[in-house]
């Protein structure tokens, strides 16, 4: 399975350009690439309705973020201790990364999945012959009431933005 | 097994990004990085060597598709990530009209 790790290796090098590039903007459209990766990954992976969500997402978080960051920039500053906080970050990180791939012996192998849960779900849809596509099924019976619940987050959220950034905008249109 | 292992790479960028930035864009996009990470990582345990998609067809069986429920629980959580990523936008955009700056480390003042 080699494509999965040519796509890997290049959504860490655009994550990094994302997270390392001094220009704000430069660092939006660097994670655009690793979205567009990301949904090529999951077209690859057999997974089509997220491959096409996760399009659809990741073209409006990123412009989203273009009119947060157009004309705002920063710059670098490396004031206090700088060093000592980076190398503690990163040795952290390392640890992390070590006890992770030893806890990988504990899951099966990749391309092997001990598929339980799922298997009660599809006995069931394939005798009512419901729906074709199995994901959206088990969304429509199994999980409805999450798909509910996701719904009133949204609507949430709306409030919310609406609640932070009114008087902001109103002042934006003013100018 | 090195794939599990490159996906937490991704993940451990995006924390680095979070934890050790100061801008406030660059930690949204820190965060948006481990949400992408954490989406992969749940298709990844599903995915099965030389399954086909998880649609019904006649000779359809259990051992021959990938795993269809983590793709189900993840169809969620991205687009719970979309509104996680509008609400921080906006509390980021509140704080520049505020403050005049992204950086945390000069918004001190706690009130005037």
């Amino acid at each position: 399975m080699i494509e999965i790790n040519i796509l890997l290796v290049f959504m860490i090098a655009a994550a990094l350009i994302a997270v390392q590039v001094k220009d704000l903007l430069s660092s939006v459209i660097g994670i655009g690439a690793v979205g567009i990766g990301l949904s090529m990954a999951f077209l690859v992976m057999k997974a089509p309705d997220l491959a096409i969500m996760q399009l659809v997402v990741e073209i409006l978080s990123l412009i989203i973020l273009i009119r947060a960051t157009i004309r705002k920039d920063l710059p670098f500053s490396t004031s206090g201790r700088w060093a000592f906080n980076t190398i503690s970050t990163i040795i952290f990180l390392i640890l992390f990364l070590v006890f992770a791939y030893l806890s990988f012996a504990n899951i099966h192998t990749f391309g092997n999945p001990a598929i339980k849960t799922s298997q009660e779900y599809l006995s069931h849809v394939q005798g009512k012959a419901a729906n074709l596509n199995i994901v959206e099924s088990i969304m429509l019976r199994y999980r409805a009431v999450d798909t509910l619940g996701e719904a009133s987050v949204l609507f949430a959220v709306v409030i919310g933005v609406l609640a932070i950034a009114r008087r902001a905008w109103r002042r934006d249109g003013a100018e | 097994m090195i794939t599990y292992f490159l996906c937490l790479v991704l993940f451990s960028i995006g924390l680095f990004c979070a934890v050790r930035k100061r801008n406030i864009i660059k930690i949204i996009i820190g965060i948006g990085i481990m949400e992408y990470a954490v989406n992969l990582f749940f298709i990844l345990i599903g995915y099965r060597a030389q399954g086909r998609s998880p649609i019904l067809a006649r000779d359809q069986a259990i051992t021959n598709i990938v795993d269809p429920l983590p793709q189900a629980v993840a169809l969620t959580a991205i687009v719970i990530g979309l509104a996680v990523m509008l609400m921080l936008v906006a509390l980021a955009i509140r704080i520049y009209e505020r403050y005049g700056t992204f950086d945390i480390t000069k918004i001190n003042r706690l009130k005037e």
